[in-house]
């Protein structure tokens, strides 16, 4: 199903939920700019806040273009987050770090 | 390139330039004359309820099922098995459908409280998902509905609206052919104004109620490159989907017949020179209970028995209601209902506006073909609208009968006494035929009187005929006239016993003078009698004078001779004879 899976180590545990897996789908259409970008935004929140749980496939809509029905993807970039539950929809290329974090649920008050 | 079944086919020339998409749906591909365009997106808009999707949905369905189309149907509102099952109460099996790959429905959801929008996108994924259902089953048409549900799950709306532009661009170069349904907004054809966008085709879709009595309504509001039917629809949507009403035929050019239809009645054909023409509109007028039913129902027995099939619409009674009363007088039209040759469709007037039953007549004609249409009565029509709402419907609705060659029994019930001679929607100068049943008052007794006011191309009978209800029917009595008018009922029983009266005396007359004159001839033959036998009495005296003359003459000659023979006389010389005797 997935094109490509990122499965990070287990080092980093700064995380506030680190007993917790984050199973994330980004959806992208071809190599654009904002693909490039979101994918970029993406592993670099990931390995930050969520090292050693999360899970990334990514998944080119281009080359399958099945996929995009399941998810309800409209708009690209879109990441899933279909674990833990809620789910989570993030569309745009990512760079609101702010945004993907209270996305994710991961937003620690400060 | 409009289906079989409509009869008006749009011209041929230049408009069929540009090609076009049959949508299928009744009506409106007269009134596009053809369709929608062709490889190019059509906006249907309208507010809440209109009908927008279904029109949509019958688009898709239609193309797939009866033009090789296939279709797919993107629905941001509605969940595809809801989908599915509202289209099923109206004939449309998309389960079916999509098993044959010839409909691909997919759900397009965006729930806002899931999103985050956190930089720029597109909407390359919905473009996708697009395209890939195109691809799988090769599909012709495209359904959006409605796309403006985008608008509330994503909130960069100058994004969205350059993305909507280029899938609109998208949907052209795929050579689709697209509906896109959008909600009426305020003074805007569409919230968003999609209509800035999908420029070649606009269909309105009105709901509007007045009086209560809802009504739905098409108009196109543009369709670059074609001519197109610019009026309001009206449009019903029933068991079988959507029906618009093209209002198209009123150009009185319709054909017109020289045969005759029997009303069903001997007496009354006689006085319409014959019956009334084929295809003519024939109104029976008068007041509660003159019987207008009943000779309404005469129509529909005789053209049933003639093997033409009758539509009655029943706007008052029920159909068993009808059925009862009409075997009270004799006639029984059930039998003739069970072959098929007899419809009954009753609905109250208010049950839709006058254009719903317009439709609704529109569609029962054409289902069942009939050769005669009784609607009765069409004073409860005005009820629903206003009068002039009620008359341009019955001239809409005499004018489609009469293109189509059927003959249209109207009933109509005058409300008041005054001015009997005008219906209460004004449609007098639409009929032909116009068969006026009153009450005539005398005596202390109303009876009932019929006579024919007008009939178009007829040299009919200019009397007032009494009829009476039998139970064989309606029975037409000769009618009196006298010095105070029509004599009826019982003055007419009167005077036809007077008549019966002074008829028995004549002939009492008559047999006395008769009787006369044979005692005269009779005694005048007895004399001639007498006369002869005297006669003949004479005669034979005469003859026995003769004789007794006769046998003296031969007597005094025997005597002669005796003397002479005694003298001895010369016999010679006294009789020759009697001396040849001697020799």
């Amino acid at each position: 199903m997935s094109s490509k899976t990122d499965r990070s180590s287990s080092r980093g545990a700064s995380t506030a939920s680190s007993n917790r897996r984050v199973e994330l789908r980004l959806y992208i259409a071809g190599q654009t700019p904002k693909s490039v970008a979101a994918l970029k935004n993406l592993k670099r929140i990931c390995e930050e806040y969520m090292a050693d749980t999360y899970e990334l496939k990514v998944i080119d809509l281009l080359q399958h273009p099945q996929l995009a029905r399941g998810d309800q993807i409209v708009a690209v970039p879109t990441v899933v987050k279909n674990l833990p539950v809620p789910i989570r929809k993030l569309i745009g290329d990512l760079s609101d770090t702010e945004r993907v974090l209270v996305g994710l649920d991961l937003h620690r008050a400060e | 390139m409009p289906k079989p079944k409509n009869n008006s086919q749009p011209k041929n020339g230049p408009t069929s330039t540009l090609p076009k998409a049959p949508t299928g749906i009744t009506g409106l591909d007269e009134i596009t004359e053809g369709g929608l365009p062709k490889g190019r997106p059509t906006l249907i808009c309208g507010s809440a309820g209109c009908g927008k999707t279904l029109m949509a949905m019958e688009f898709l369905v239609r193309g797939a099922a009866d033009f090789n189309e296939p279709g797919v149907f993107f629905a941001f509102e509605e969940m595809p098995e809801e989908l599915s099952q509202n289209v099923m109460s109206l004939g449309f099996d998309l389960k079916s459908l999509e098993r044959k790959k010839k409909l691909h429905l997919e759900y397009v959801h965006i729930e806002p409280s899931e999103m985050q929008e956190t930089g720029e996108y597109d909407l390359e994924g919905l473009f996708i998902r697009l395209g890939y259902a195109i691809d799988t089953i090769g599909a012709k048409r495209v359904v959006l509905d409605t796309i403006e549900t985008l608008f509330g799950g994503l909130s960069n709306q100058a994004l969205l609206r350059a993305e909507l532009r280029r899938l609109f661009r998208w949907l052209k170069d795929r050579g689709v052919t697209a509906v896109i349904t959008g909600e009426r907004g305020e003074g805007t054809l569409t919230r968003q104004g999609l209509e800035e966008y999908v420029s070649d085709c606009v269909i309105l879709l009105d709901h509007r109620v007045i009086d209560q009595v809802s009504t739905r309504r098409l108009r196109i509001i543009k369709y670059r490159g074609t001519t197109h039917g610019t009026n309001e629809y009206p449009f019903l949507i029933d068991e079988r989907g959507i029906d618009v009403l093209p209002v198209t035929s009123l150009r009185l050019d319709h054909e017109s017949s020289d045969e005759r239809v029997s009303t069903g009645v001997p007496e009354l054909d006689s006085m319409l020179d014959g019956g009334v023409y084929r295809g003519s509109s024939v109104l029976i007028s008068g007041t509660a209970g003159t019987g207008k039913s009943s000779l309404a129902a005469h129509f529909a027995r005789e053209s049933a028995e003639a093997g033409e099939r009758c539509l009655y619409l029943a706007f008052e009674e029920s159909p068993s209601q009808i059925r009862r009363n009409m075997r009270s007088i004799g006639i029984d039209l059930g039998p003739w209902e069970r072959k098929g040759l007899i419809r009954f469709v009753a609905a109250r007037p208010v049950l839709t506006g006058l254009e719903g039953h317009l439709a609704a007549i529109h569609k029962q004609v054409r289902d069942f073909d009939p050769k005669l249409v009784i609607i009765d009565p069409i004073s409860d029509l005005s009820a629903v609208g206003s009068e002039r709402d009620a008359k341009a419907m019955m001239v809409r609705l005499i004018d489609f009968l009469k293109t189509k060659q059927i003959t249209t029994v109207l009933i109509n019930l005058h409300s008041g006494a005054n001015n009997f001679e005008r219906t209460d929607i004004g449609i007098s100068s639409l009929i032909d035929t116009w068969i006026y049943l009153r009450d005539i008052e005398s005596g202390g007794e109303r009876n009932r009187g019929l006579y024919v006011l007008k009939s178009r191309g007829t040299a009919h009978s200019n009397q007032i005929r009494e009829f009476l209800l039998t139970n064989k029917g309606i029975e037409l009595v000769p009618a009196y006239i006298g010095p105070e008018g029509v004599l009826t009922g019982s003055a007419r029983l009167t005077q036809e016993s007077r008549d019966r009266a002074s008829a028995v005396a004549q002939e009492q007359e008559l047999q006395r003078q008769r009787r006369a004159i044979e005692g005269r001839r009779k005694s005048l033959e007895a004399q001639i009698e007498a006369l002869r036998s005297e006669l003949e009495i004479a005669a034979a005296e005469e003859k026995l004078v003769l004789r007794q003359d006769e046998d003296r003459q031969t007597r005094i000659a025997d005597d002669r001779d005796a003397m002479a023979r005694s003298r001895r006389a010369d016999l010679s010389s006294s009789n020759g004879k009697s001396r040849r005797k001697q020799k």
